[in-house]
């Protein structure tokens, strides 16, 4: 067969809310090429955006990709709410079953996969090369290539909407239900593509970063003085490097069940589902870490800087975050005491599990005492912080009760699991990304966000989660399980139907947030950040100006402090223009990425759905760019003096700093009156 | 997806080669990769282990290892190590015409390597072993294929850099991409032997 | 949507909170047996002891966020201070202490609590093996030679001893009030070991998802006040079909909200039939008291065309 197992019957017809769905999707797609074409901006995006290897730019993207993915993955929330608070007392709801399912698999997937991961590794571009004062990362291409695998892994995602069907196994696909025998479909194995295409290129940003990190900082710069944001990062790629390649491994396990029939994990033939369940762990308890590690990088920022003082226990916070790390990996049995075994194993598990909140307790008080005698200004940043700090405690409480097995064999695979990852998620990881965002958004785009409604959008998103997440703590305690379809017990209803308020608020929450994007959009000129340093920050990446030029640094700063930014204010040598400026040697951009994507698309695609030859015509494509990529000799340039002259005069205007024509020299002790003055804010 | 992740890396080891230190970051990155590598093998050996004894009623390791030709198919690829190195040093000393004839010598050992396995595949197959008999064939079949396919992978690179070799010489570029294309041989050696040890020594035992 | 609902929600609300004073009916926390009642206390030490530090750091947030607010320039301001010996040690010794307590108080409440402990009771056990199918629960009760779908009985203060297995997907053998969860596998056999020290009868579930017809796995476990009531309930057993191989090869085709059902007799050692079905192990066989070969026919016979739908 031509088309393998593809047929018309793939595509939803008879589903009116899938087929609304994706008409409301296409028409949105159409607007937006429509504009593009209108304003003529192809090329642009083209050359600009698409096939850059800047850092910052593919940061950027990362972001957009997440922040489209978490809406889509929040209307896979809302549509779950929705239902569970119809589905009561003998109504059956809007989904059946067969939809539903796929519904709470894709929200976890896409939440997981696609919005927080892309969202951290978006942070972590735009700012870890302009903290260790790096002109890029080491890799530039692969950075692009990472990003486009990604891509590649979110359209499949969401073309599983359209033709066929996503996986209806949970997000974690435990076997047997996702072998062939219990998920005959293709929902599954869109679910393996995606993650192992998405898995690949976190593997190589990962990798990426790691070389990055410790061949490229700013000269002077010791590990020990890298800021927190990238040192937390530097854990987070840590684990990733071990334990991705685990997940790789149990999905193409998986992969040789499903379509070679194999028996890794089937009931069958002595395949051996629990060791799937190992697998998948092993690789699933670091990746929460994985997502929150840079999350606490973010608050310990953000809290020094608005408080505007060092970070205390910088050294205690590095260690924790490393203790963290290491714990994370022999604490993956948590998520299966009740499999059976013995007391001494659990037990073992537990404590291990435990003992993760004494790092974690130490990152929160150190916190405290960076507040301690500071003087904290009430930014949004600074809102999501105590915000996080507040909801996380408790989260992490929650957390340590599920690990005291006697607790867990009540709690396990209840309502009240489901509100502790939320709340340790969304509290620890999306409120740390989201101060993020706010924070350094004027550093990527050169204005700041409108506060008014970032604070708006703050108090929807913490008032939604109390409002939608603490009726799942009390329903756990009512015995409500999760991923079920209907329920009819008449004292969960009410709950349910707060559960769903709480949805709403956040669908606020997220409303304001686009709108605090478009309103600022606006209002640019008004909120414009002249300095490169709007909150009096104390790293490099403030040093720069905002956005940054595609080289970042026109002279690599020498550093001699954690705070190497203050330290240089301080010194009054932050905006010293050096005599001369030496040629830049840069990557240029390049459609590899693009294309390898596009390649890998069709190739999984095809894959899902067992068109060989269109497989094959991928895995060619894709063998061919890598080749003429590697072969073309035309791949970077260096940046002219007098070009960087002209890019820099501009900004020292813009400061205030007058530069006499004759040697190009800058007054070295001169402090731009803008950046005092915004001190003060 | 292994011997794919291996291609992105090569094309990311062939990227950036004239930055400052390029060479030796991009030899960083490779290590990395050949550790993230090492993890995925080691899933592989976890899985092994663990489905070693689920023979569902069929043939255990000890009934299909055939020790001795196992043993040439290891002497093959630990010659090709050897090979290699030389190679290496030819290509430290500048000598092309060393580089492409070591080059040659160690391509033609690792194909040896491949055919011997290809074929011990196929016998297994042919005798109604096949992977999808038992849990144990399964693994057994997925580890050392996993290896297999990383092996052609280099065999493929290598035919690649050949052709580089003779079209452009001894660059700074080739160079740095022949030492990670020799890290990778030498490290799918060490993983030979220990699936070596673990699978056939201990199998056939 | 929720303001149509409104009068419903708010009756609904102080419905609940009512029922939360008088100890959340139903749920975890209104145990009714003592495993369940051992778990819920042991919550209830744990959650106690966490929030002697979740409180004052949630406290300490607002507190110091307050006073070192930047407006306020009368409190101190020390923008280089990041380091103190003390502070330092007080915040890594504080959480250690508390997770050390946790710590002891998990290794005894887990070994207490361990499923596979058999209850200390001097009353005799109640055997039930329990076999998971799509989506249904099949009781088989060894000793009384019947067998149940979706329902199960036992005296109360009898200790009941469950062997669990799954002729599906994975699934989670759960009664709320009674204490904690077990998995079913198939192919591999837990153990659970529950009692009930109140009659009535508790919402037993499966709290693990296992495919589409999942919520709908749900069962009733019955605890009678007196054995005479338990007598009576098997009586009404005794009455139901014979669950043979021709029987079981029914309950195994899929079916979705399964009505109880009462079987008066079993084929001998089913049970171990069923997980024969999956791994043919030794143990199996010498606790099932048949001979390897024997439970494999049996094993072959409760098999039906592979559900495998090949494409």
């Amino acid at each position: 067969m031509l088309l393998g197992k593809l047929t018309l019957d793939a595509i939803p017809f008879h589903e009116p809310i899938i087929m609304g769905a994706l008409s409301g999707a296409g028409l949105m797609g159409l607007v937006v090429f429509a504009l593009i074409t209108k304003f003529g901006k192809w090329g642009y995006l083209w050359k600009e955006w698409l096939t850059s290897v800047d850092h910052k730019k593919i940061g950027v993207m990362y972001i957009v990709v997440a922040l489209i993915m978490l809406l889509r993955g929040f209307a896979d929330a809302a549509m779950m709410r929705t239902q569970l608070a119809l589905a009561t007392n003998g109504h059956l709801g809007i989904f059946p079953p067969e939809h539903y399912d796929q519904i709470f698999t894709a929200h976890g997937v896409i939440m997981i996969i696609f919005m927080a991961m892309p969202f951290m590794t978006g942070l972590m571009n735009i700012v870890v090369p302009l903290q260790i004062g790096a002109r890029d990362v080491a890799f530039p291409f692969l950075n692009s290539l990472s990003f486009w695998l990604l891509v590649s892994a979110v359209v499949l995602v969401n073309v599983s909407l359209g033709v066929g069907e996503f996986a209806r196994t949970g997000w974690v696909a435990y076997p047997p239900l996702s072998e062939l025998s219990y998920s005959p479909g293709v929902g599954v194995d869109y679910y393996i593509w995606a993650l192992q295409i998405a898995g690949v290129g976190t593997t190589l940003t990962a990798i990426n970063f790691l070389v990055t990190i410790i061949k490229m900082r700013a000269p002077g710069m010791k590990l020990m003085q890298m800021p927190i944001f990238t040192w937390t990062c530097t854990w987070a790629n840590v684990l990733i490097v071990t334990s991705f390649p685990i997940l790789t491994g149990a999905l193409a396990m998986l992969s040789l069940d499903r379509y070679l029939d194999f028996h890794f994990f089937t009931s069958e033939a002595g395949g051996n589902p629990m060791m799937y369940i190992n697998l998948f762990w092993a690789w699933g308890h670091p990746e929460v870490y994985i997502l929150v590690l840079p999350a606490f990088g973010i608050f310990s920022e953000v809290i020094s800087t608005f408080s505007g003082k060092r970070l205390f226990g910088h050294t205690s916070m590095i260690i924790a975050s490393g203790v963290i790390s290491v714990l994370g990996f022999i604490v993956w049995l948590h998520h299966f005491f009740t499999m059976g075994s013995g007391a001494d194993v659990n037990a073992f598990f537990g404590i291990a599990t435990m003992i993760i909140s004494v790092p974690t307790g130490v990152k929160l008080f150190n916190w405290l005492f960076t507040i301690y005698r500071g003087r904290l200004r009430f930014t949004t940043p600074v809102l999501w912080t105590l915000g996080f700090m507040v909801t996380f405690s408790i989260g992490g409480m929650t957390g340590v009760l599920l690990a005291v097995p006697g607790a867990d064999f009540l709690l396990h695979n209840s309502l009240f699991l489901i509100a502790h990852f939320h709340n340790t998620i969304i509290g620890g990881a999306v409120f740390g990304y989201l101060a993020g965002f706010t924070f350094w958004f004027p550093k990527a785009f050169g204005f700041k966000l409108n506060e008014k409604i970032g604070k708006a959008a703050f108090w929807f998103w913490q008032s939604g989660f109390f409002f939608a997440f603490v009726p799942l703590y009390v329903l756990g305690f009512l015995g409500m399980t999760r991923r079920l379809n209907h329920t009819d017990n008449p004292l969960w209803t009410p709950w349910l139907y707060v559960a769903c308020i709480g949805a709403v608020l956040v669908a606020l929450g997220i409303a304001c947030q686009l709108l605090q994007i478009a309103v600022s959009l606006r209002d640019r000129k008004k909120l414009v950040d002249e300095t490169g340093d709007p909150w009096n920050g104390h790293t490099l990446e403030w040093s720069t100006s905002s956005p940054p030029p595609f080289y970042n640094f026109a002279v690599v700063p020498h550093v001699h402090d954690i705070d190497a930014f203050t330290d240089m204010k301080e010194k009054g040598v932050a905006y010293a223009a050096p005599a001369k400026y030496a040629p830049i040697h840069m990557p240029k951009n390049t459609s590899a990425g693009v294309f390898i994507g596009a390649f890998t698309t069709v190739m999984g695609f095809a894959l899902i759905w067992h068109i060989w030859w269109m497989a094959i015509v991928g895995f060619v494509g894709i063998v061919a760019s890598m080749l003429a990529r590697a072969y073309d000799n035309d791949i970077d340039y260096y940046v002219q003096p007098d070009e960087i002259e002209r890019i820099e005069r501009v900004r020292l205007a813009k400061l205030g700093i007058n530069v006499d024509r004759n040697d190009g020299q800058a007054n070295p002790a001169a402090r731009p009156s803008k950046a005092k003055t915004l001190e003060q804010v | 997806m292994a011997s794919h992740a291996t291609h992105m890396d090569s094309a990311h080891a062939h990227d950036e080669h004239e930055h400052h230190d390029s060479g030796q970051s991009t030899v960083l990155g490779f290590w990395l990769y050949l550790m993230t590598d090492c993890i995925l093998f080691a899933s592989a050996f976890a899985a092994y282990a663990v489905l070693f004894g689920n023979v569902n009623g069929g043939v255990a390791g000890k009934d299909i290892f055939e020790l001795k030709y196992v043993l040439v198919e290891t002497f093959a690829l630990l010659f090709s190590s050897i090979t290699y190195g030389f190679a290496m040093i030819s290509a430290h000393k500048g000598n092309k015409s060393g580089v492409l004839g070591w080059l040659v010598v160690t391509f033609l050992f690792g194909a040896a390597f491949i055919g011997m396995e290809l074929n011990e595949f196929h016998h297994l197959i042919a005798e109604g072993h096949g992977p999808q008999n038992s849990a144990f064939l399964s693994s057994f079949f997925a580890l050392v294929g996993m290896h297999g396919l990383h092996v052609t992978a280099g065999l493929v690179w290598m035919a690649v850099m050949m052709f580089e070799v003779v079209k452009t010489g001894l660059t700074s570029r080739s160079l740095t991409r022949l030492n990670c294309l020799s890290l990778f041989w030498h490290f799918l050696d060490i993983v030979w032997i220990c699936v070596f040890t673990v699978v056939y020594l201990k199998g056939a035992m | 949507m929720i303001f149509r609902k409104y009068p419903r929600l708010l009756r609904g609300l102080s419905l609940t909170a009512a029922a939360l004073l008088t100890g959340c009916q139903g749920g975890i926390l209104d145990p009714k047996g003592q495993v369940g009642a051992d778990e819920k206390s042991l919550i209830i030490t744990a959650t106690v002891l966490m929030l002697l530090v979740v409180v004052p750091v949630i406290l300490m947030t607002l507190a110091f966020a307050w006073k070192y607010r930047a407006s306020n320039e009368n409190a101190t301001y020390t923008p280089k201070w990041s380091h103190s010996n003390k502070i330092e040690a007080v915040v890594w010794i504080i959480p250690i202490i508390i997770v050390s307590c946790l710590a002891v108080i998990t290794w005894n409440s887990t070994h207490k609590l361990d499923p596979y402990r058999p209850l200390d009771s001097d009353k005799k056990p109640i055997n039930i093996q329990v076999v998971a199918l799509d989506w249904k629960w099949l009781f088989i009760y060894p000793d009384l030679n019947i067998a149940t779908v979706n329902e199960i009985a036992f005296p109360a203060n009898t200790p009941v001893n469950f062997k669990i297995t799954s002729d599906a997907a994975m699934n989670s053998f759960f009664i709320p009030q009674l204490g904690g969860q077990i998995y079913a596998m198939a192919g591999m056999q837990t153990k659970l070991h529950l009692i009930a020290n109140e009659p009535g009868s508790f919402d037993g579930m499966s709290s693990n998802y296992s495919g589409g017809g999942f919520t709908g796995m749900k069962f009733k476990a019955i605890a009678t006040a007196t054995p005479a009531e338990f007598d009576a309930w098997v009586k009404k057993a005794r009455e139901g079909k014979t669950l043979d191989a021709g029987a079981y090869q029914q309950l195994l085709k899929r079916s979705e909200n399964n009505p109880v059902q009462y079987y008066a007799s079993v084929t001998p050692s089913l049970f171990y039939g069923v997980l024969n079905k999956y791994v043919a192990s030794h143990q199996t066989a010498m606790e099932s008291g048949l001979g390897s070969v024997q439970l494999a026919s049996l094993a072959k016979s409760l098999c039906i065309t592979p559900p495998v739908a090949k494409e």
